[in-house]
């Protein structure tokens, strides 16, 4: 595995959706490998590899999987999170599609730690054609006799944001709307099923083969000491070269942007970074200089999340990028909780309010402290994900958000800061009008 | 198909799961393409009957999801993202362009009752935007210029 390609490794070179071709670069050595080992070797070495989470929480890898109850009567789970919905994120998607066969082979691996024959992998409703290719490549596997006694089952979503959060996401699976629930318990003593359960990411399980191949020193050689390995990047927005980069952790996010990404569109500036997917708070042009990894973004106030850039140039209102982000997170809000569900509902009408010019100092204030009132009072982090980025554009860009009540417009002009980039309010229809039958 | 196909078929999908209520999600969706891509009070009754559930349980179930549709669609579905990196790269151009192509607006079908027009939330293609999802299939980097030959494709596809 050469040292900065472990997710992607010989997907340039070859198809490998095809099993042969993966077999080809050495695949499914290493889950023969794990096979060998006992679950508690294989998972004292995931641990040692200190391998974390690649979904968003950054949690290791290994540590999860020791607190599976593998001494349950219960069967034990293994669920992939292929429900990548975070806006900005589009990684796994490109794993799935370039090198399913090291999905697969990272499942087989997990799942032999943690003492499982059962897996699913829950894949979200609009990537058909990511499924198919998943699904075959499971099917190839079984028929060569590579999944032995365990049990696959490629599971796809009907289109929720919610069901990307983990909990949500076994109650999708068994088949009731997809709303988190309370925790404790916590799915590795009880899950799916109310048995104990495995929850990671796709890219998280896809570095199991390198880790296994380069073993603990070389894996964590690699990356930082508190975040080693690579992570495939997902850089959008206005950037010359949007796409996936997969690097060292602890590459500069300046070298990202304007190295690998190739810098700014159009000779333009600057206005901020969101780091991690849409849900995390954003970053001046000032706060770039830093390693890309999860102790150092966190250090500057923010997430390393879904390791999700959305690069945004000078000609953007920080009012309408919150009020369109604010918006999704309405839509998605799930409704179990009333601080997220009527919250946001709160946020859109106020920051719709500052956009078209109408709003006081005093709606400035309450925006602020219906904020404070979301944050950190729901089950899941779906509030604080819909406030943060607010939070952050109003702090950071704190003139903007002055100039629109001062101004009563605003100051970039018209009804939107780039010439019909964002979507007037009513247009965000998701169906059809849901006249539901009666 | 007739209630006892369909039945078959569910219970078949139902069978590959440790709990059969797991099946519900593939079964609404059978339930949809066997009803011209929405579902009505029938198609609950019938996923209901087949897995042993009521009606306004698989209901409450799908209405959950933005996936199912509840009135009429058109054959084909055409579905732009707007999202944050979409829009920075001028998605609404690309919505300005299907609705002046198609004369409706998001949300509405073709007269014909060929085509059903959407904005929607990320579909994470975020690098190739715009990204446009054509009867479930992907076009990426798409521009304002590209929707007349997409819609012919749909057209004629």
């Amino acid at each position: 595995v050469p040292a900065r390609s472990m997710l992607l490794a010989g997907a340039d070179e070859r198809d490998l959706t095809k099993l042969a071709e993966y077999q080809a670069i050495g695949g499914y050595a290493q889950a023969l490998r794990a096979r060998a080992m006992t679950s508690d070797d294989l998972i004292a070495e995931l641990q040692s590899a200190t391998l974390r989470g690649r979904g968003g929480a950054g949690f290791p890898m290994g540590r999860k999987a020791s607190l599976v109850d593998r001494k349950s009567p219960k069967p034990k789970y293994l669920v992939v999170n292929a429900d990548e919905s975070e806006p900005g994120a589009f990684k796994d998607r490109e794993v799935m599609a370039r090198a399913p066969h090291r999905l697969i082979e990272g499942c087989l691996i997990a799942a032999h730690a943690i003492e499982s024959q059962e897996v699913f992998i829950y894949i979200r409703g609009e990537y058909l054609t990511e499924y198919e290719i998943l699904a075959r490549a499971a099917e190839q596997a079984r028929k060569a006799g590579i999944l032995g006694d365990v049990n696959i089952t490629v599971y796809r979503g009907a289109g929720a944001y919610i069901c990307g959060e983990e909990t949500a996401l076994l109650e999708s699976l068994e088949g009731s709307r997809g709303q988190p629930r309370p925790r404790p318990p916590f799915p590795p003593v009880q899950g799916l099923y109310m048995s104990p359960t495995e929850i990671n990411n796709v890219c998280t399980i896809a570095t199991l083969p390198a880790i296994l191949e380069l073993g603990v020193e070389g894996f964590t050689s690699i990356g930082t000491p508190g975040s080693p390995g690579t992570v495939l990047f997902s850089v959008s927005g206005n950037v010359e070269k949007p796409g996936n980069y997969e690097l060292e952790l602890g590459t500069s996010m300046r070298e990202l942007i304007y190295t690998h990404a190739g810098g700014i569109a159009g000779g333009r500036q600057l206005k901020a970074v969101i780091p991690g997917g849409s849900s995390v708070p954003a970053l001046t042009p000032r706060q770039i200089d830093v390693p890309l990894d999860f102790d150092s973004i966190g250090a500057i106030g923010t997430f390393f999340g879904a390791a999700s850039l959305i690069v945004v140039d000078d000609r953007c209102c920080m009012v309408q990028l919150a009020l369109r982000s604010t918006k999704f997170y309405m839509h998605e809000s799930c409704g179990k909780c009333t601080p997220c569900r009527e919250g946001t509902r709160w946020i859109v009408q106020l920051l719709e309010r500052i956009e078209s010019g109408d709003a006081t100092t005093a709606d400035l204030e309450l925006l602020r402290k219906v904020c404070d009132r979301i944050e950190g009072k729901s089950l899941c982090a779906l509030g604080d994900f819909a406030v943060w980025p607010v939070q952050s554009y109003f702090d950071k860009w704190h003139d903007e958000w002055v100039a629109h009540v001062e101004q009563g417009s605003c100051p970039y002009g018209g009804e939107s800061s780039i010439e019909g980039i964002f979507a007037p309010s009513d247009q965000h229809t998701h169906s059809p009008v849901a006249t539901v039958p009666a | 198909v007739s209630t006892a196909e369909f039945d078959a078929k569910v219970r078949k999908l139902a069978a590959q799961f440790p709990d059969s209520k797991t099946a519900i999600l593939p079964a609404l969706r059978l339930a949809q393409e066997e009803n011209g891509g929405w579902l009505d009070t029938e198609s609950f009754e019938r996923v209901g009957e087949a897995l042993g559930l009521t009606p306004a349980y698989c209901q409450a179930v799908a209405s959950f999801y933005d996936m199912f549709h509840f009135a009429p669609v058109g054959r084909h579905s055409i579905d732009v993202c707007t999202n944050l990196s979409c829009a920075l790269s001028g998605a609404q151009e690309v919505v300005d362009a299907f609705e002046s192509e198609l004369g409706v607006a998001p949300g509405e079908t073709t007269e014909d009752g060929e085509i059903t027009l959407r904005t929607v939330e990320c579909l994470g293609g975020c690098g190739y935007a715009t990204v446009v999802s054509v009867d479930n299939r992907y076009r990426q980097f798409v521009k304002a210029q590209d929707v007349p030959s997409i819609v012919e494709d749909v057209r004629a596809g």
